[in-house]
């Protein structure tokens, strides 16, 4: 028998929504390879990494914790990468819209006041979309690559906040560590439970999803922005302006960014240190990805590379294995999700030999 | 005069791992090929030159090691780029975040001991010539590789006629696959030479630069080879005078903060970062200037149609 790789006269549906789940089972099995060669019993291994993390009600909720801002961020990117805008500087803008938040937090006059937390919000939506409107700009005036800016402004926006911490803003009160006072009660969310660290910043998530589904489903703008990237020809000649899909897609990304920022000031941490994110902005261009930058799947998406960040702390504090694991399973996940892509347009024809 | 020789010197050697990695850079995306994961490409190099190092491994070998992880790294962007015809965005970035994962588990327990640099060579006679002698020839081999690698690139891409080939595939793939040339074959030789700079230039900053592992300790040098590329509008000597300049910030900047400028640390550590997006504000303002020597078929797939 020899195969032959054709093009498919469509792009398969089926295999569209089969990728992702080819490319999880792919990453378990090489998975349990790695751990196999490492020493350690791949089964039980799997165990403590993937379900071990989801068997109690605190697990659960760390799942939703950690899933919420993977969620929102990859909502706001899918909508510039459909159209080929390539916004990879998710962090800094988490970092920057956690920065102004705290700014308002901190220092806003009345502490008590129950508009600390909507203004919070507010400031940090602002904040991350300031910091995207720079690459922003210059893509849409100057012709300059929005990856590589995005990027540098996420190493400017990491040494900004460890000036911060360690400058001017550092408590006081705080025996020299290089951190923010504590928020006052009125700039955190309240958790649900007090066991719990699952806060009501979830809604915000919820609202992102509807909001990003109605945008690139149901909006003319969103398909504009589609066609662009699908067919920048067709979208020229149809007179859908290039520079607009740029600010939209860096701005609703530096947007959620900056929103997450502020849900994980007022949510888990409590105030500004120099390391206010494992990597979420980063993580986040995965989760767009294996939801195929489509509201819904990057529901599941978030869920699963939360589920990831969990599964390597667990492995971390139970067999003393390195949180790194997180990092390594994200890329192995998008390798295989990308090569699975490859069948949604190819297919394998195999040829009989006597043919 | 001393302060003016540690900052020359300085420079040479800050330029080093950005001249590997941007001219390795610059042969695949002369082919028609943007890998964007140049930072994961030389965290493997850097974290499997170091692990060589501390497991006894005399130095040359450490640094091949180091070498071929990089190029290791890149056989896995170049299956998915030009076997599965993904996009090359994404697979550069996952390429990114998988080395960087890699490269911090495996660094795990390397603990936070410097290790014996390598160490500069003595030429006879040059070595010891007043001035240009500390200036010029005290360097680490490495350092003098980098040139030679510039020298070996121009003359490969400019002067031969395989040289000549890779330029066509980055212009125009069906039209070299036309003709007859093997355009996915030569892709990856591209794609794995430039993943072996990579991985050089990391091991570069492992064994001989820092010389000690600390996780993530390219620090965005990856990233900034790529801007080094464009910068240089896809020209190696450009590549080579835009990563003299980026050294020379960095060794100015740690003096600074040496001097204990009043200005803060973090600023300071800052400039390079702000000088790239400078710089690439500057040069792609001018379409023109980026058109001329950009190859026309970057980042596209190429299926030979059989």
């Amino acid at each position: 028998m020899r195969f032959r790789i054709e093009q498919r006269t469509e792009p398969s549906a089926s295999m569209r929504v089969a990728a992702p789940v080819v490319a999880t089972v792919l990453t378990l099995l090489v998975g349990s390879a790695m751990f196999a060669v490492l020493g350690y019993d791949p089964l039980s291994t799997l165990q403590a990494f993937f379900i071990a993390p989801l068997n109690s009600m605190n697990g659960l909720s760390e799942l939703l914790l950690k899933a919420s801002p993977l969620i929102l961020i990859g909502c706001g990117l899918a909508v510039g990468f459909r159209a080929n805008v390539w916004n990879i500087g998710a962090e800094g803008q988490l970092i920057i819209g956690a920065i102004a938040a705290c700014g308002v937090g901190l220092f806003y006059p009345d502490p008590e006041s129950p508009l600390l937390l909507p203004l919070m919000v507010l400031a940090g939506a602002c904040a991350g979309m300031l910091w995207a409107a720079i690459p922003a700009f210059l893509r849409a005036r100057m012709n300059t690559n929005e990856i590589l800016v995005t990027l540098m402004l996420t190493y400017i926006a990491t040494l900004f906040l460890s000036w911060l911490v360690h400058g001017p803003w550092r408590d006081p009160a705080g025996f020299n560590y290089p951190q923010t006072a504590l928020l006052p009660a009125a700039a955190m969310f309240e958790p649900f439970d007090y066991s719990y660290r699952l806060n009501p910043s979830i809604f915000i998530t919820g609202v992102a999803v509807l909001v990003m589904w109605l945008f690139t489903d149901r909006s003319f703008l969103g398909y504009k922005m589609s066609v662009g990237g699908a067919a920048p020809l067709a979208a020229r000649y149809a007179g859908f302006r290039e520079s607009a899909a740029v600010w939209t897609g860096l701005l609703a990304g530096g947007a959620a960014a900056g929103i997450a920022g502020m849900a994980e000031l007022s949510g888990p941490l409590g105030q500004l240190s120099p390391q206010i994110s494992p990597g979420y902005g980063f993580a986040a261009i995965i989760v767009a990805f294996i939801g195929r930058l489509n509201a819904f799947g990057i529901v599941l998406g978030g869920l699963l590379m939360s589920l990831l960040f969990l599964g390597g702390e667990t492995v971390q504090l139970t067999l003393g294995l390195s949180s790194s694991l997180t990092r390594v399973f994200q890329g192995i996940l998008l390798f295989f999700l990308l090569a699975a892509d490859f069948f949604i347009f190819y297919r394998i024809r195999l040829i009989p030999e006597h043919a | 005069m001393d302060l003016f020789l540690a900052i020359f010197t300085g420079t040479i050697v800050a330029a080093t791992p950005l001249i590997f990695a941007a001219l390795g850079e610059l042969v695949v995306e002369k082919s028609g090929v943007l890998n964007l994961g140049i930072e994961g490409m030389m965290l493997m190099g850097a974290a499997f030159a170091f692990w060589a190092v501390i497991s006894g491994l005399p130095m040359p070998v450490a640094i091949v090691i180091g070498a071929l992880a990089g190029a290791a790294a890149s056989l896995l962007f170049g299956v998915l780029a030009l076997t599965f015809l993904t996009n090359q965005y994404a697979a550069g970035l996952a390429l990114a975040i998988f080395g960087s994962g890699v490269s911090a588990f495996l660094g795990r327990n390397f603990g936070s001991t410097p290790i014996d640099a390598l160490k500069p060579v003595h030429i006879p006679l040059l070595s010891d010539i007043p001035v240009l002698g500390p200036m010029l020839f005290r360097f680490d081999p490495l350092v003098y590789l980098a040139i030679v690698m510039f020298a070996v690139i121009s003359w490969f891409l400019y002067r031969t006629k395989g040289g000549l080939v890779l330029r066509t595939i980055g212009e125009s793939p069906e039209t070299a696959h036309a003709i007859g040339y093997p355009v996915i074959k030569i892709r990856y030789m591209a794609v794995l030479f430039g993943g072996l700079m990579a991985g050089l230039a990391g091991a570069y900053l492992s064994v001989a630069y820092t010389p000690l592992w600390v996780e993530n300790m390219t620090a965005g040098k990856g990233w900034i080879a790529l801007a080094l590329v464009v910068f240089a509008t896809w020209r190696p000597l450009r590549v080579l005078l835009g990563a003299w300049l980026f050294g020379g910030m960095t060794i100015l900047q740690l003096q600074g903060q040496a001097l204990g400028l009043a200005v803060p640390s973090e600023l300071l550590s800052a400039l390079p970062y702000l000088a790239t997006i400078v710089v690439l504000v500057i040069i792609s303002r001018n379409r023109q200037i980026l058109a001329l020597h950009f190859p026309a078929s970057l980042a596209k797939p190429f299926r030979p149609a059989s």
